[in-house]
């Protein structure tokens, strides 16, 4: 059976190399779709290997577990709806950073339970660490190496912040929780958790192996993803989500070291630095440092020195925001995270075709980080039908929002703020933003007089040129087209 | 088993390699692509599994059952959702004749 080992081996590479080209497939809007298939393929591999593994025991377990996981993953990803998609990336991803917690604690309670019972370590996966048991107080049968035992600590706590962070995420975007949990002193708080996961680590790493310190180090670093996650807004759980995908692979990555498993190695870690890359990208596209998304929560910054608006906001009716679009020469759409709650894109796509019958040019502007992830919208409106070349980036639009004579905002209200660029009291100063005021007419739908998701006021509701149709996305959306419809009759 | 450098270099250029994926990304793959990666460290399933099938107590089994559980929700889920957002990106307006 000498060549089973090497057989495994070969499957681990494999799969190392299809998540490599898969995600670069993915990285292009031509190739995309067969990445997930060969990434997919890798992933087959890797697990039948795993499945091969000599001395392996529980095989029934695994198996039971395997299947429930998936099935249940499976099943849930399936039904779920495509404006949900966010959240589930987070449950899924904290789903992988509780695994690697989890095999960072199986192996520091299997590093606890050798050195007691003085049973010489038989895993196959690391011969050689037998001989190491420098820095450890625990007699010769010490089974990890220093380096593995420091990296194997240090993936548990990521891992750890991923998964309760993760969750805090999942359970924020579901609408579960608050919007935001601030308290005096969160940031002390805070820091002071961090400290003491961190002492309670390095404990750990230099060989005070005990399983009180273990269940301690846990406990804490489950928190800090807890109080990290809580006082961070909506606007900003994109970011954070994606920190936390990078998070998990550096976990995955450390964690593959631990078990000599070079294939979680190479996967964990292009994933935490792509990922680090991708939060980076997202920050910069809301021009927001990643500090600044972390520590400085939205509202907190906002002080008591906010820029009054005056005026009032004006409404419409449906019928008089119809026939406006329907006689105007451009019209742009500008959608948001409402559009996507309310399920509305496609009836805005009927809506928008409509008025292209009747001649208007319609153009869809969005924003990088509208919704809740970066291209959020642009997978939204794929999904209803909108042809690519109808949608526009912001630098690609904001020119001709002067030479527009209508733009229907929907669901969107951050990411068209004036403010970012006249307040410099408001917190989202200097974001850039959607130029939507300069056109001619702005007609914002929206479900009532309330404020974005950044609780911040909205000066674009206040401005002599914008009507709001109040309603909810995908009622309005409605009207909107039987209005337009009954012009022809 | 990997030895401390050679750990290190694999480190180094994986890292790399991530950074050169996501580089020239287009905005609309954002999302894709993080649900992609999202897949990608399901593999974090393989180590469940090696952790699960070298427990010997009752404790370090139900840690490993959990963990395997957890890695393999993160496969099925991290792909069904990637597939379900890549399907919509059907060649431009999803014309029948165009080859992507």
């Amino acid at each position: 059976m000498s060549w089973l080992p090497t057989l495994v081996d070969a499957c681990y590479f494999l799969a190392a190399l299809l998540f490599i080209l898969g995600l670069k497939r993915m990285s292009s809007p031509r190739t995309a779709r067969g990445g997930i298939v060969w990434a997919g393929v890798g992933m087959l591999l890797a697990v039948l290997a795993t499945f091969a593994l000599p001395d392996m025991h529980n095989r029934g377990l695994i198996l039971a577990a395997v299947l429930i996981g998936v099935a249940a993953a499976w099943w849930s990803g399936r039904r779920v709806a495509m404006t949900a998609m966010p959240q589930m990336v987070a449950l899924y991803n904290g789903m992988g950073g509780g695994a690697a917690a989890g095999i960072g604690a199986a192996e520091l309670v299997a590093h606890v339970q050798r050195a007691a019972t003085m049973v010489p370590d038989t895993s196959p996966l690391r011969p050689e660490s037998w001989a190491i048991d420098a820095l450890h107080q625990v007699p010769a049968v010490a089974p990890l190496s220093p380096v593995a035992l420091l990296l194997g600590v240090l993936g548990a706590l990521i891992g750890a912040v991923s998964f309760s962070g993760s969750l805090v995420a999942f359970a924020k975007l579901q609408g579960w929780m608050d919007r935001r949990f601030v308290f005096p002193g969160q940031r002390i708080v805070n820091l002071l958790v961090l400290l003491l996961a961190l002492l309670h680590g390095a404990m750990l790493a230099t060989g005070h192996l005990e399983l009180p310190v273990i269940a301690a180090f846990f406990v804490l670093s489950l928190l800090f993803g807890l109080l990290m996650t809580l006082p961070i807004g909506g606007a900003d759980m994109p970011v954070v989500i994606s920190l936390y995908n990078a998070f998990t692979g550096l976990a995955v990555a450390f964690e593959g070291y631990v078990l000599g498993n070079e294939a979680m190695i190479i996967a964990g870690m292009v994933v935490g630095a792509a990922g680090t890359l991708l939060t980076q990208l997202m920050a910069k596209a809301m021009n927001r440092s990643l500090g600044n998304v972390l520590f400085g929560s939205f509202g907190a910054a906002a002080g008591g020195a906010a820029q009054e608006i005056a005026g009032a906001q004006k409404p419409i009716e449906a019928a008089d925001a119809a026939v406006m679009m329907a006689y105007a020469e451009r019209v742009a759409i500008v959608p948001g995270y409402g559009m996507a709650v309310a399920q509305a894109q496609h009836k805005v796509w009927e809506f928008a075709k409509l008025l292209i019958e009747r001649g208007v040019k319609v153009k869809f502007a969005i924003h990088p980080v509208a919704g809740r992830m970066p291209g959020h919208m642009n997978v939204l409106l794929a999904e209803a039908g909108v042809p690519y070349d109808l949608i526009e980036d912001m630098d690609d639009i904001n020119p001709e929002f002067p030479n527009t004579d209508v733009v229907l905002v929907i669901g969107a209200n951050d990411v068209v703020n004036p403010m970012a660029k006249t307040d410099p009291s408001s917190p989202i100063y200097g974001m850039p933003i959607l130029d939507v005021a300069a056109a001619k007419h702005v007609i914002v739908v929206k479900r009532g007089k309330g404020t974005g998701f950044a609780g911040i006021e909205n000066a674009l509701f206040y401005a002599d040129n914008t009507r709001m149709l109040y309603g909810d996305g995908q009622a309005a959306a409605g009207q909107l087209v039987s209005e337009l419809k009954s012009l022809d009759v | 088993m990997i030895d401390g450098f050679v750990a290190l270099y694999i480190f180094m250029l994986a890292a790399f390699t991530g950074h050169e994926i996501i580089a020239r990304v287009p905005v609309i793959l954002h999302t894709p692509l993080m649900s992609g990666s999202n897949f990608v460290h399901g593999i974090v399933l393989v180590g469940a599994m090696i952790a699960l099938g070298h427990a010997s107590t009752p404790f370090e089994t139900g840690l490993g059952f959990v963990a395997v559980l957890l890695g393999a929700g993160n496969v099925a889920g991290g792909y069904v959702v990637t597939e379900r957002m890549l399907e919509m990106f059907k060649p431009s307006a999803g014309k029948p004749g165009d080859k992507a």
